[in-house]
């Protein structure tokens, strides 16, 4: 591979980390860019997507192509990748190396493991009952149901790849076992165990991202995900209100 | 509910989300930093003239501000920082209540309480905006003031 090869592979690979666990697009074109310029090509275009990354690196090369498949939210990869651009751009350290840390990112990259994760959704869930004002006796049913629903959307959405329909059965099994530990005496108030137990399938990521891409005036990717966050939204809503209308 | 037990709670599930979000672990703590700021400005502002619009505005605002001021002090991006603090304050609640009332074939009510999610989620996504235009500014005109001597 020729230096400029190499350049080009670390910038896509680069941009491609960032927007598959969900950076905003102008920050993946900017670190594109960095790279790039740190490298000599200062004629660089890139274009980022949601769905896809076309990067040219001068006029007399080939543009290239890469495909975003999955998008899931993991912010530790953003940092890291930030990090070796940056570390590229101040000279710190050079292509190669900036390559084979990326390449180790890409590749070994771990996130918290899963029970802590469902741990971590139960008490954000508990958490929100009582800052919506619920009495102390709803927190237990809440907990269980926010871990539940998930649980059950992150295994859903590995499973069949399709979100709103992991998000939508989600809210479902949350809103029926809402139901039942109030029918049963577990619970005094439904409505604020719904949507404490809801909040943790909220996309709160894409609303941000939507906003800020927005902004930077990249609307093809601010409106798309806006357009994702709505549905996803919409899953939800759907899916509690299919419970309570039975 | 006293101020300390919100700013407890609020914290607590700030912290958590970051863990959802995977967020690094050193950042975990300040995520929780941000999104109590941010709770509790929200839920100053609403008990000072009831408006959940302007509360959201506000706490979104001062989320958006913290994250980027965490941001340039750890040299990490500005998201990992806003996005845990901005989950407290989506409209969960007043969306909630206009999909019930959809249910209950209640539908100039719901449409009351969907304008209203609407209402907060615009400025929600207006503080953000806000913040973001107020740092740039001030990064340019310190930036300047720094070149000068």
């Amino acid at each position: 591979m020729t230096d400029y090869e190499l350049a080009v592979e670390c910038c896509l690979m680069a941009g491609r980390l960032m927007m598959e666990s969900g950076a905003e697009t102008y920050r993946a074109e900017d670190t594109m860019d960095r790279m790039a310029i740190s490298q000599q090509l200062t004629q660089s275009q890139s274009f980022v997507t949601p769905t896809g990354i076309i990067f040219s690196g001068n006029k007399n090369h080939p543009t290239k192509l890469v495909r975003i498949n999955n998008r899931t939210t993991d912010l530790e990869k953003i940092a890291l990748v930030n990090g070796v651009s940056r570390k590229l751009a101040s000279g710190e350290i050079r292509l190669e190396e900036a390559y084979e840390e990326l390449k180790k990112i890409d590749e070994e990259h771990k996130t918290y493991p899963f029970w802590i994760k469902i741990i971590a959704a139960s008490i954000a869930s508990g958490a929100f009952l009582l800052l919506f004002g619920a009495p102390l006796f709803d927190v237990p049913s809440a907990m269980i149901a926010g871990g539940v629903g998930y649980s059950v959307a992150e295994m859903l959405e590995e499973k069949t790849r399709v979100k709103f329909f992991a998000e939508f059965l989600a809210a479902l099994v949350i809103s029926v076992m809402a139901t039942f530990s109030v029918a049963y005496g577990l619970g005094y108030e439904i409505d604020k165990i719904i949507i404490g137990s809801v909040m943790p399938l909220v996309p709160g990521l894409l609303i941000t991202n939507a906003v800020r891409d927005l902004m930077a005036g990249h609307f093809v990717s601010g409106l798309s995900k806006g357009a994702e966050a709505f549905l996803t939204a919409f899953a939800i809503g759907a899916g509690v209100a299919l419970v309570l209308s039975l | 509910m006293t101020y300390l037990l919100q700013g407890i709670l609020s914290f607590i599930a700030a912290s958590a989300f970051g863990v959802i979000f995977n967020a690094p672990k050193k950042s975990l703590f300040y995520c929780g930093l941000v999104g109590m700021t941010g709770w509790l400005v929200y839920s100053f502002v609403n008990h000072l003239n009831n408006d959940q619009v302007i509360a959201s505005f506000a706490g979104s605002f001062s989320v958006a501000f913290v994250a980027h001021l965490m941001a340039k002090k750890f040299k990490m991006p500005m998201i990992i920082f806003s996005v845990a603090g901005i989950i407290p304050l989506v409209p969960g609640g007043s969306a909630y209540n206009a999909m019930r009332h959809v249910v209950e074939k209640d539908y100039g009510v719901a449409v009351e309480y969907a304008a209203l999610a609407l209402m907060i989620s615009g400025s929600i996504a207006m503080g953000l905006v806000f913040a973001e235009i107020i740092t740039q500014i001030w990064v340019k005109v310190i930036g300047k003031l720094k070149l000068k001597p």
